[in-house]
């Protein structure tokens, strides 16, 4: 059998990230198993703006963010699989992946990265009540069309969910040429990022129907009408409140889920961010086995996917290398009031260079609130923030010196500012 | 006073600008630049594709080089379309000089080498 240090699942930002910071921690003997024909992943169809700020101090597109990451890889000489899918994973890191060239190849590695990314919610998940007409797809699907392929999905489109590809999809098929007449959101708030309502929605006064969701769709073999209705606080449809669409296509932006089938089939948990429970470095419960970016939870910017997975992937080199006492005592890190989830879950406190980065979110919008991280009892920081709302995602340094025993647990909560 | 949402960044600041184009609520100086703008001439930058020659792809991803005006955004979606690029291409090569007449370049955001 084949062996290598370090097996990474995903060439995406997440995958590219942790490659390049294991191999600069002194691991080279690093395999990336990737599915598509080039490297970069979600990105090659985020052809819009809003990237690398973070990363890079400059406004890049999701293409020209991939590529500064792919040349990385390639300067290390980082060996990558295309076209490959992995097939099976066990609990020995023993890694099955299949491909047109090699077969069916197995590989024996000392660590596996799980960097597979996420996919979107689609229309069995919601149960619209109506027909089964062509023209109900995925926004994401419909940005690889246009995107990549240059089919532009529809003329007349309704989007159903106001997460950002939905929002960034208004504005591109406006822009070539459809008419997008209206986006609704079942929730009284916007899960996209507010610069994105901006600029994809008002500036081509494309009307955004809040707590509204769509309730019925007509149309036989191609979607010929639409129907959407206010909902009260419960989400149940008030009736008189309908108001109808006639739309070719309907796109769904409802939500992305993390594709945790390989840790699944492992028999790990699963966090309520639906990816792996890790600790500071991303490690799963089996030692060597790691899971970054949106496979572990869903992020705002590829930017903080690429800083988690960096992080990761010099876990994984010290993992490898046996820098690690992975019987050093530990903390939990678990989400108090308000908080949707939290990560890492796990923390060796003996393990972090000089600070833990703790990212969640909140599970409702909230008006002055004050962030607190409670560890053993006693507040240990405290953020005030006027306005928190749960799609932008909270990340918080603490330096390792506030943290005064190795044990315990860490609370993290959004408490109302008195 | 105007309440204005940045959108240079995902950060996505809550602005407010007075009638003397005082700028508040800005994280960065980019905001006071943006709310400016916004208030006298709103600019944006578009992201599109146009088709191109290729082994490999069937569209490439461009950009316009900086901000062009917000009213001559669909003139622009235009051009784009009149254009077919050939392969091998790069981050950066122009596509397009001055669309418009704003003095803009669109410019390639991939490389596509055969």
């Amino acid at each position: 059998m084949i062996e290598r240090d370090l097996v990474i699942i995903g060439g995406g930002s997440a995958g590219m990230s942790a490659a390049i910071a294991a191999y600069d921690a002194g691991l080279t003997d690093i395999l990336i198993v990737e599915k598509g024909r080039q490297l970069g992943g979600i990105l090659n169809q985020c052809i819009h703006n809003g990237f690398g700020l973070e990363e890079f101090k400059e406004q890049l597109t999701g293409p020209e963010f991939m590529t500064r990451l792919a040349v990385e890889v390639k300067k290390r000489n980082i060996p990558i699989r295309y076209q490959s899918n992995v097939l099976d994973l066990t609990k020995n890191k023993v890694v099955t992946y299949s491909n047109a060239k090699e077969g069916i190849v197995k590989v024996k590695a000392k660590a596996v990265i799980l960097a597979t990314g996420c996919y979107e919610r689609s229309a069995g998940a919601i149960q619209i009540p109506g027909e089964r007409p062509s023209g109900i797809i995925t926004a994401g699907t419909a940005q690889l069309y246009l995107n990549e392929m240059g089919a532009l999905v529809g003329k007349r489109i309704f989007i159903l969910g106001s997460g950002d590809i939905g929002l960034i999809m208004a504005r591109r098929l406006t822009l070539e040429g459809a008419k997008v007449l209206g986006v609704s959101e079942i929730m009284p708030y916007t899960n996209g990022l507010n610069h994105n309502i901006v600029q994809c929605l008002h500036d081509f006064d494309i009307p955004l129907y809040l707590s509204h969701t769509v309730t019925k769709t007509y149309g036989k073999s191609r979607l010929e009408k639409i129907e959407i209705t206010e909902v009260d606080e419960k989400f149940n449809p008030l009736p008189g409140t309908e108001k109808e669409f006639e739309v070719d296509t309907l796109l769904l932006s409802i939500g992305l889920i993390p594709s945790n089938d390989l840790l699944k089939k492992l028999g790990l948990p699963v966090s309520k961010a639906r990816g792996a429970i890790v600790d500071e470095h991303y490690m799963t419960d089996i030692p060597g086995i790691f899971s970054t970016g949106n496979v572990l939870h869903v992020h705002d910017l590829a930017d903080y996917v690429a800083a988690e997975s960096r992080s990761c992937g010099k876990g994984a080199a010290a993992y490898v290398k046996g820098a690690w006492n992975l019987d050093s005592p530990s903390f939990n890190v678990n989400p108090g009031n308000n908080v949707l989830y939290v990560v890492p879950h796990r923390v060796r406190l003996a393990n972090l260079d000089d600070h833990l980065t703790i990212k969640f979110r909140v599970n409702r919008p909230l008006k002055n609130q004050v962030l607190t991280f409670t560890f053993n009892g006693e507040v240990i920081k405290k953020i005030v923030k006027p306005i928190i709302i749960p799609s932008e995602m909270q990340k918080v340094r603490l330096p390792k010196e506030v943290f005064n025993t190795q044990e315990g647990e860490l609370i993290v909560s959004s408490e109302d500012r008195t | 006073m105007k309440e204005l949402i940045c959108i240079i960044c995902p950060r996505g600041c809550r602005l407010k600008v007075d009638d003397n184009l005082n700028v508040t609520g800005n994280l960065c100086p980019r905001g006071i630049i943006y709310a400016k703008t916004e208030m006298t001439n709103p600019t944006r930058v578009i992201t599109s594709t146009v088709k191109i020659n290729s082994k490999n792809a069937v569209r490439l991803s461009v950009k316009t080089a900086q901000a062009v005006p917000k009213a001559k955004m669909f003139d622009c979606m235009r051009e784009l379309d009149k254009v077919m690029v050939e392969a091998p291409i790069h981050i950066g090569d122009v596509v397009i000089h001055n669309i418009c007449e704003t003095g803009v370049d669109v410019i390639a955001t991939k490389d596509i080498e055969e």
